[in-house]
């Protein structure tokens, strides 16, 4: 009988182990694919920008400066090792504050703006700056989800057993940060 | 928060379809009484004919409802490159596959998402949406229809949608039977317990289809309160939504919506003054909607 009990507490404390196991497993992932869905917009918007200095060509004073400042920042990303995910993001946030004033300033450009294939590169520029946004805001979700089952109980013990590490957060850029705080309590008052 | 929403959601689906089924049945055993002399052989065919309306409802509800509505599919993202990079946007931060993506001719700006879950949805928007607004309003509006697809309200809707229709169905239905010559009620029932029967019957049967639309309205309202503030937290501008809203309200009824699907859309597709408003809104009022936003 005894023997009987210690062979299913043995059977359901292993069972647990592998769960929780598969657990951090499938949690790491998801931050790897997290990072690898902000690694394939990095990717597009460094093919993109070629594409920008070429269709902007014909407009010889459209803000050089700032144009050579783009592409700088474009071929030090390309620079940084892979797996340096704060570095990336640093230029990456450098290289997105630089576009935006890049279109902010195309206002006083009425024939670029006329030209559809600027638009259309706008519209494709503008698509990739947000879904990095997004992505981020994903990673970062994904980061907090992996960090909290390494430091809570009892899946901790799995973690450290297999030596699991907590991936650091991405920096959000200062403007940013203003998120509106949504409070469901509000809407839900007649449910 | 969420999670307990979806959950509800879910539950009220069940809910729904227990209560509809029996009322389907209730008015299937009165149709049969009344015109057979057979509440059986109502509840039979109410049940059959129920059964084989949902299962093509439900296999079918996108394209039934988007033909309803007149809404043509976007296949790629060449014919309306940024409503279809917000779509993709905002299905992304949602964690919900890319769903269908359809457009209506109308000036009228407005939109609806429909499916059975999230992996089978659809987001149509008017072509006076998309002229209308701009980026940031196209990504609340976006974004509120996303809310809907995560939260299972879709699944909701068409259901509710689709069982109100088969009422509507059995009640026509039965008429027909009935003027046809089909009556087969002997006489030797008559006498007070048939008159009663009688009475109960005809009242289920006028009363049906408006406690099927009032189910409906009611399930829909506060809904869309809570869509509006799921979409602020997938996009985390609350006056994108604002000012979508605004814009929204002030311009003209829509002209191709369906009546039956008017639960579905952002806004009330027909403008219909909200007087003795809230039995009868499918819409809580826009001006209501916008000041929760703006407390955000």
């Amino acid at each position: 009988m005894v023997a009987i009990i210690l062979i299913i507490i043995v059977v359901l404390i292993v069972a647990w182990y592998i769960s929780a196991y598969n657990g951090l497993i499938r949690t790491r992932t998801h931050v790897e694919e997290s990072w690898s869905q902000i690694d394939v917009q990095l990717k597009r918007r460094n093919d993109l920008i070629p594409n920008l200095v070429s269709t902007t060509k014909g407009y010889a004073n459209y803000e050089q400066a700032t144009l050579k400042k783009v592409v700088e920042l474009r071929n030090q990303l390309t620079a940084v090792p892979a797996d340096d995910h704060q570095q990336t993001m640093e230029v990456s946030n450098q290289l997105s504050t630089t576009l935006r004033s890049l279109f902010a300033l195309s206002e006083n450009y009425p024939d670029l703006k006329a030209n559809t294939q600027f638009t259309q590169l706008m519209e494709e520029l503008t698509n990739t700056e947000n879904k990095i946004a997004y992505s981020r805001q994903l990673y970062n979700t994904s980061v907090a989800n992996l960090t909290m089952k390494i430091h809570s109980f009892p899946s901790n013990v799995v973690a450290n057993i297999h030596h699991f590490k907590a991936s650091e957060y991405l920096q959000v850029p200062e403007e940013e940060k203003t998120a509106p705080k949504v409070n469901f309590d509000d809407f839900g008052q007649d449910k | 928060m969420l999670y307990d929403q979806i959950a509800m959601n879910k539950r009220r689906t069940g809910y729904v379809m227990v209560g509809f089924g029996l009322l389907v049945l209730a008015i299937g055993a009165a149709l049969g009484d009344l015109f057979w002399a057979s509440w059986q052989s109502g509840i039979v065919i109410a049940a059959i004919v129920t059964a084989v309306y949902m299962a093509i409802m439900i296999s079918q509800s996108t394209n039934v409802v988007m033909s309803m509505n007149h809404a043509r599919e976007i296949k790629d993202v060449s014919a309306a490159p940024q409503l279809w990079h917000l779509v993709e946007d905002m299905a992304l931060v949602a964690q919900v596959p890319m769903p269908r993506v359809f457009i209506i001719d109308d000036a009228s700006p407005n939109a609806f998402a429909t499916g059975n879950d999230p992996q089978h949805a659809a987001v149509a928007v008017t072509t006076g949406l998309l002229q209308r607004l701009n980026r940031e309003e196209l990504e609340g509006v976006i974004g509120h229809e996303m809310s809907h697809v995560r939260n299972y309200d879709i699944r909701l809707q068409t259901i509710a949608l689709a069982l109100s229709a088969a009422i509507g169905l059995l009640v026509s239905f039965s008429h027909n039977w009935f003027f046809w010559g089909g009556s087969r009620r002997r006489d030797d029932r008559e006498g007070n317990a048939g008159a009663i029967g009688m009475v109960i019957s005809l009242v289920l049967i006028l009363l049906a289809p408006l406690a099927a639309s009032i189910a409906q309205m009611a399930l829909s309202r506060n809904r869309e309160y809570l869509a509006d503030a799921s979409s602020v937290e997938l996009t985390r501008n609350p006056q994108g939504l604002i000012m979508a809203l605004r814009k929204i309200d002030d311009s003209a009824p829509m002209k191709e919506a369906d009546p039956n699907s008017s639960a579905l859309y952002i806004s009330d597709p027909f403008k219909k003054k909200q007087k003795f408003s809230d039995l009868f809104a499918t819409h809580p009022p826009i001006a209501d909607r916008i000041a929760r936003l703006e407390k955000m």
